[in-house]
């Protein structure tokens, strides 16, 4: 082989010699050269789908005899709705290009739907469109659901699970509400047709104050009736409220658009129906309080207003006033005489205090130690001095328990200085 | 106030809404003793009614048929047990 290729080169036939990293490169630049190839659905059937550890995405898409290598990244095929299956006719969008080190030229994948899903979503968008600008989803048509629902219509298939969801939840939470059911297959070529015909059917009986639209959740095909203008525009039409929960909470329906309130599922439409019974029960509870407690103070106010009556009647009486000024003069003398009293016995107190300090600071005091108190006779004067005192001077002495007289008798001339 | 409804004729908005203006009145009411008493008894039955009306119910249930003139009967339906 290689003795081929410098032969070749030998003779001349040969310009260049590429290593394959050459040409794959090569190649690869013009496949990404191309702005066709770098931006396209491809239409097939999944095969050999497989998703290693690294969690990219590998597989072909086939048309039965051609095969087309694909890969999705990992952040890609993280963001799908769901993984693709083998066997799935499916429509893949991605740009092309080489795998350089294994020479193989592959579909880098970014999306990936149902085949057919793409049409049916032109068709979604295309009819949206024209209902809305005919105002059939406009938010003033929109109704308010009543509190309390007596007659409650509900459009779905006699045997489906939303059926039993709703009913079931009703009978939890308002078992008062009477349920008329409009019969309807909810998928199918018939369906658009009969749920129509089930929505008018209710507009003939006695009112319904709320009409439910419920079905399962199932595949975008099996919710297609509700996508349908037929139906759409039965649901505009209804006279009373319509509240659609169809399919899962994702799910996105024309209906939904038309209906007076959009719940996700069968059960939460039959809940934003109906109030529950439970949240009532505590009510009544709190109303039966109030109800006790205005009645208590209305009972009180009203004894209350009659003791006052009865104490102003009493008061208004001339022979009460005659005993009511009676009683005050009593009061007033009472209160006279008591503050006389008291002011009396404060008075005593203090004397008393004054005699207690008087004792405890007097001669008699001084007295009982022994001390005793000398006047002259003559005139009564306190003897301090040796000098106040003449020979033969009468004296009087007065110790702790009396006194008696007494005579100078040794009174010395001089004093001593100091 | 005109002559109330006998409590039983009462369905459960009847009685839950008169209950509630009832115990508003009361509670702003210079009523004298005798209506006040009377509003309060009268609140009272309400409040059982309610009560038994959402204890004792049970979901009626009734489904469209088509009848011969083109329009539709209600008959009785129960749904198939699982």
């Amino acid at each position: 082989m290689l003795r081929r290729v410098s032969q070749l080169a030998m003779l001349g036939l040969q310009d260049r010699i590429w290593t394959p990293g050459e040409l794959n490169r090569h190649v690869r630049q013009l496949l990404e050269g191309d702005y066709r190839l770098q931006d396209l659905w491809v239409a097939g059937e999944i095969a050999n789908l497989s998703q290693p550890a690294s969690g990219h995405l590998y597989f072909s898409l086939t048309d039965g005899s051609a095969n087309l290598r694909c890969v999705i990244w990992r952040s890609e095929a993280e963001g799908l709705p769901r993984l693709p299956r083998d066997g799935e006719a499916v429509e893949v969008h991605g740009r092309l290009s080489v795998y350089e080190a294994g020479g193989q030229y592959q579909l880098y994948a970014d999306r990936i739907r149902l085949a057919g899903e793409g049409e049916l979503f032109q068709e979604f968008m295309r009819l949206k469109q024209k209902l809305e600008g005919e105002g059939l989803f406009d938010p003033e048509r929109k109704r308010p659901l009543p509190r309390w629902p007596k007659r409650l219509g509900v459009v779905t298939s006699p045997t489906g699970a939303a059926l039993r969801d709703v009913l079931n939840v009703l009978s939890r939470r308002y078992p008062l509400v009477e349920v008329v059911l409009s019969p309807t297959p909810v998928q199918g070529e018939a369906a658009p047709a009969a749920i129509a015909q089930a929505l008018a059917a209710l507009d003939q009986q006695p009112a319904c104050d709320v009409v439910l639209l419920v079905r399962g959740g199932g595949s975008m095909e099996d919710l297609w009736a509700f996508n349908t203008e037929q139906v759409v525009r039965a649901v505009a039409a209804s006279r009373a409220p319509v509240i659609s929960g169809i399919g899962h909470e994702t799910d996105v329906i024309l209906a939904d658009f038309a209906a007076d309130r959009r719940a996700p599922t069968p059960s939460a439409a039959a809940e934003l129906a109906t109030p529950d019974r439970q949240d009532l029960a505590v009510e009544i509870g709190q109303l039966t309080r109030g109800l006790r407690r205005a009645w208590q103070a209305r009972r009180q106010a009203l004894r209350r207003g009659l003791g006052e009556a009865r104490a102003a009647l009493a008061t208004l009486a001339p022979r009460a006033r005659l005993a009511g000024a009676r009683q005050r003069l009593d009061e007033l003398a009472g209160r006279t005489a008591l503050s006389l009293r008291h002011r009396l016995s404060l008075r005593r107190a203090a004397v008393e205090a004054m005699a207690q300090t008087l004792h405890a600071i007097g001669p008699l005091q001084v007295l009982g130690r022994g001390y005793a108190l000398v006047r002259l006779s003559a005139d009564q004067a306190l003897v301090r001095t040796v000098g106040q005192v003449s020979p033969g001077a009468g004296l009087q002495v007065q110790v702790s328990d009396g006194s008696f007289s007494a005579q100078a008798t040794d009174v010395p001339t001089e004093t001593s200085e100091g | 106030m005109s002559k109330p409804k006998a409590l039983d004729q009462l369905d459960f908005e009847q009685a839950y809404e008169e209950l509630q203006a009832l115990v508003r009145q009361l509670e702003h009411g210079e009523l004298p003793l005798e209506d006040s008493l009377r509003l309060f008894e009268r609140g009272q039955g309400l409040a059982i009614r309610c009560s038994h009306l959402l204890d004792e119910a049970e979901l009626r249930l009734r489904k469209l048929a088509p009848d011969e003139s083109g329009g539709y009967v209600e008959e009785e339906f129960a749904p198939e047990a699982e």
